[in-house]
């Protein structure tokens, strides 16, 4: 099983030239060396430590804002990965620096293939990291990189420049007068910069995106993911024969659940609700998106499908069984304009496909909050999607009246909320419970959070500051002191300090690994 | 013999044939005995013909399906569309149909190998209704035999789905599926915004616009290139396309900040070419007080503030647009930040909202040209951008007006043509087929599907000579 189609052993130092000339790379070639077990596992580790900094960094701050800058290199640094281009170019520290980059790429592709959701986070945080380091390399670095890389797109002739220099100007917020005149355009075909297509963020004529060249980066990025997305598959394709390895399987297992959090489709109450239950749970436990969907659904019996889905799904990670989702659904529907008839014939489909009867039988798993903040938003008709994220400031403000917030909690949520509107998707539902010392971020954990705390002596696991057992919606008014401990008691949430995941991870490698300690990876890769 | 008009509508027939001699002798005989044979023709026509208004009752189906099915489907053309030319091997055996039937009955993954075999099980089954999908790896109908996994979507045409439906926080004269003459023009709007924007932005040549029978138009863009976008191409360009954002709970629905994009300036030129009409005369946004409060709405407070006062005293639309649109300016030219809230206006009011989870999915199954919807009865025609201002929805051919027309008493000048005797039994359909839909109202539709297919072999063409000119292939 090979990735890329060099058996042969190189030279180690036309290896470096070919592979390590530039700090940054596009990953195309396997890596084929040997390298020791206890490296294998190091090098795998720190990537998913940076990763995931690149995933926590990324939620709370604006990508190419300076903190995320400054958060990411000390990052980087710390944890010995090739940095700017300048520092140090050459010698053998770089030279390790980026071998390590490489090979630990590599390694996480093994474990982040299997899965559609592990393969998008893969992706989604080496594109992150790939477009900070991209950022951060020079122009000539750039223009290197994309000599060794073969992009070639057609320049902009200076005639059409001149014609269009309007239109390039309005058509992007980096684009002035002088740019136009300094800089080459490029004329990318649209599919190769969607990015810059969906946001609108360049000319596009006949087909043809007009990117001038400090843009490029886009580019580079979309032929990043794609190469990315097709090397993954075919990874998945060949893993059976890694797996066989003995020595990497556990690895490997380890690394992937590491990442993936719980997805709620594992009911452990399935079938302790019952349907009279609903009622109450909504107006006790249930997050502001669903109680939203909820009280929609009951006011016009109806739901559009993302309301289903959304909706549905979190039904299903409560515990409904698919007979009592299709009771729920049904008379619900039947009381709206949908006879029972229509209801069997048209919706009913649906439902037993959310619970994997239906189709391809795909058991979906119920929506985390950052699907529902950042997929399919809502429009004309709907009520599903995350309040605080699709809500106007104003309407979110009646709608928490509605619910009984007290008027001093409101007003902290609401800063809460400008506050965080541009950078944050974690859901606000956290405020409604207090400082318990866990971050939330899917609307079932806040309903099994809710109901531990409702329920059960117990406190939640691990929490820490107070945690009352009150109604959950009605959080104390509080002043300006607490607003602050509550701010940064939020923001810290979301660092995971590399100690903590470190720990998470060593215990979950210690695992027998088989006496050779050896690892070809020419057989690996 | 020339036609004559009749109820505004040709006709050749004996009675008329009657009348042009009887002008002949206008000099000799009175004009008073013209007059009575005028209109006793008249009066016989109308006894005996249906006024074009026919009524359909979606209980007739089944007797109307099957008559459609078997003389007016245009199948030749359905097929010389879907097969693009026989470029791609099985491209039309691998095109998935779903069939809705009687009863709510719904099939998916029907394919055909050969138009024949399409138009026979078609008329077997009699659809109510018939929607498109995919091109996909294998033949849909043997989808069950493939390997997990390998069954996959390959190809679509990039289409696009607007309904009225969504429009309904900006249209008082209708809701939900209703639609009328006063907000039909969103319609026309939408067409000109999407369609210059296809052809000039992203260089796509045929876009077929189609009436689905109802309450709004879809588009079917069958380039190649588009055919072969991948979904995440589809939804970019959606996205591009989108303006209005926001569900029930989002008032201010379009926000628009420096700099503007030139393919926002176009589309607000076409806003602005229908805004006055559309929307301050035909739905009076600015007249009732409940309109006009939710106009204002959208304004910053200080200039609604001012607004409302000097409303008090001008209640004309226009004059009260004007005062809005001055204000907007003067803002711009004092303040910093670009307040562009006349525009947004002028955009949530009118702009295209189309439901991107339509366009975005590969293997997505839209309504199909030339397919009956049953709730009207309608055909979904296509629109003739040539003349898309005079497009009225309401004078699209019912189902049983067609079918109706397919009875009229055979016109004399079709006795005039030869049965040639060389012909056999089948081409002899063939050519009466043909003759069927073109004695109908569903002729000039057929006519318009016809030009589009031949823009689409002509560009074929083109690219193959410009392809073998590559390869030096002469």
């Amino acid at each position: 099983m090979q990735f890329g189609n060099r058996r042969k052993k190189l030279i180690v130092n036309a290896q470096t030239e070919q592979l390590y000339g530039h700090c940054l790379q596009f990953y195309s070639q396997s890596p084929t060396e040997n390298i020791s077990l206890s490296e294998f596992e190091t090098f795998a580790v720190e990537r998913l430590k940076l990763l995931k900094t690149v995933e926590n960094l990324g939620v709370s701050y604006v990508k190419t804002s300076e903190q995320y800058t400054k958060k990411l290199d000390t990052e980087f640094s710390s944890l010995n990965f090739p940095f700017r281009s300048e520092k140090s170019s050459s010698g053998p520290s770089e030279y390790e620096k980026r071998r390590k980059d490489h090979i630990s790429h590599f390694i996480l592709r093994l474990a982040y293939c299997q899965t559609e959701d592990l393969r998008r986070w893969f992706i989604q945080q080496e594109i992150d990291l790939f477009r900070y380091r991209f950022n951060c390399l020079n122009s000539k670095s750039k223009r290197e990189f994309l000599h060794l890389n073969n992009l070639r797109y057609d320049t902009v002739s200076v005639m059409e420049k001149t014609n269009l220099a309007e239109k390039l100007i309005n058509s992007s917020f980096a684009v002035s007068g002088i740019t136009v005149e300094d800089q080459d355009f490029y004329k990318v075909p649209f599919q190769d910069a969607l990015d810059l297509v969906r946001t609108r963020k360049v000319y596009l004529k006949e087909g043809f995106v007009y990117v001038p060249h400090m843009e490029i980066v886009t580019i580079v990025l979309n032929d990043f993911r794609t190469r990315l997305s097709k090397a993954l598959a075919l990874t998945a394709r060949s893993l059976p024969a890694v797996q066989s390895d003995e020595r990497l399987q556990p690895l490997l297992n380890h690394l992937s659940h590491a990442y993936v959090g719980q997805d709620y489709s594992i009911q452990k109450s399935i079938g302790k609700i019952s349907l009279d239950q609903i009622e109450t749970l909504s107006a006790k436990s249930y997050p502001l998106c669903m109680r939203q969907l909820h009280r929609a659904l009951r006011e016009s019996h109806h739901l559009r499908h993302g309301g289903r889905m959304q909706y549905g799904l979190f039904l299903k990670g409560v515990g409904l069984t698919l007979d009592q989702a299709l009771q729920f659904w049904r008379s619900e529907f039947v009381k709206g304009k949908v006879d029972a008839d229509k209801f069997d014939k048209a919706y009913a489909y649906s439902i037993r496909h959310m619970f994997g009867k239906e189709g391809k039988r795909t058991d979906y798993t119920p929506y985390s909050c950052m699907k529902v903040i950042l997929s399919n938003p809502p429009s004309q008709g709907d009520h599903h999607g995350c309040p605080f994220r699709h809500t106007d400031p104003e309407l979110l403000k009646q709608k928490l009246q509605s619910y009984k917030v007290s008027p001093g909690g409101m007003s902290l949520m609401l800063s809460l909320v400008v506050f965080y509107f541009s950078y944050q998707t974690k859901c606000f539902c956290s405020v409604q419970i207090e400082d318990s010392g866990f971050s939330l971020n899917h609307p079932n954990q806040y309903f099994l959070e809710s109901q531990k705390l409702l329920g059960g002596p117990g406190a939640v696991a691990g929490g820490k500051g107070d945690v009352k057992r009150e109604d959950i919606a009605t959080p104390k008014p509080s002043n300006v002191a607490r607003k602050n401990t509550l701010v940064s008691s939020l923001r810290n949430r979301h660092q995971v300090t590399g100690p903590q995941l470190a720990a998470s991870l060593t215990c979950t490698l210690k695992t027998p690994v088989s006496t050779s300690t050896v690892l070809p990876l020419s057989n690996v890769f | 013999m020339n036609p004559v008009e009749c109820c505004g509508r040709k006709f050749r027939c004996k009675f008329a044939r009657a009348q042009t001699s009887v002008k002949q002798l206008q000099g000799t005989v009175s004009s008073l005995s013209f007059v009575i044979v005028f209109f006793s023709h008249l009066y016989v026509c109308m006894i005996t013909l249906e006024m074009p208004a026919a009524v359909y009752d979606q209980a007739s189906l089944p007797d109307l399906l099957p008559l459609y099915y078997r003389r007016l489907f245009p199948f030749s053309q359905y097929y010389r569309w879907l097969n693009y030319g026989g470029v791609t091997k099985n491209y039309f055996q691998n095109r998935e149909f779903s069939f809705t039937l009687k009863d709510d009955i719904y099939v998916r993954y029907q394919s055909f190998s050969t138009q024949s075999e399409l138009e026979k099980e078609m008329q077997k089954m009699n659809p109510y209704k018939i929607d498109i999908g995919a091109v996909y790896s294998h033949r849909p109908n043997q989808h069950n035999t493939v390997k997990s996994g390998c069954f996959q979507a390959l190809e679509k045409e990039l289409v696009f789905d607007i309904d009225m439906t969504d429009y309904d926080d900006v249209r008082s004269c209708c809701s939900a599926a209703d639609i009328c003459p006063k907000c039909w023009p969103l319609m026309t709007i939408a067409i000109r915004i999407l369609d210059r924007a296809l052809r000039e932005d992203f260089g796509f040549r045929h876009c077929l616009w189609v009436y689905s029978g109802r309450r709004g138009i879809h588009c079917w863009v069958c380039d190649e290139a588009a055919r072969k976008l991948s979904v995440a191409a589809r939804s970019a360009v959606a996205e591009y396309l989108s303006l209005v954002k926001g569900g029930e709970e989002t008032v201010r629905k379009v926000v628009l900040t420096d700099p503007i994009h030139p393919f926002i300036r176009e589309s607000l030129a076409v806003v602005e070419h229908y805004f006055t009409q559309y929307a301050l005369l035909g739905q009076d946004i600015l007249g009732s007080k409940e309109a006009t409060d939710k106009v204002l709405g959208l304004v910053p407070e200080d200039v609604k503030k001012e607004l409302l006062i000097e409303f008090k005293t001008e209640k004309n639309p226009e004059r009260r647009w004007g005062r809005l649109t001055t204000m907007a300016q003067n803002k711009r030219t004092t303040v910093k930040k670009g307040h562009y809230f006349e525009k947004e206006i002028m955009l949530q009011y009118c702009y295209p909202r189309l439901d991107v989870n339509v366009s975005k999915g590969v293997n997505h199954l839209l309504k199909s040209p030339f397919s009956v919807h049953p709730k009207t009865g309608r055909i979904s025609v296509p629109i003739d951008l040539r003349e898309l201002d005079r497009f009225n929805p309401f004078e699209v051919p019912t189902i049983s007006l067609i079918c109706e027309e397919l009875d009229l008493p055979k016109m004399a000048g079709e006795e005039e043509d030869q049965e040639d005797p060389k012909e056999n039994d089948k081409e002899a359909g063939e050519r009466r087929k043909i003759r069927d839909y073109k004695r109908t109202s569903l002729a000039k539709y057929v006519k318009l599907f016809d030009q589009f297919l031949e823009e689409m072999a002509r560009s074929r063409k083109g690219e193959l000579i410009k392809k073998s000119d590559l390869q030096k292939d002469f």
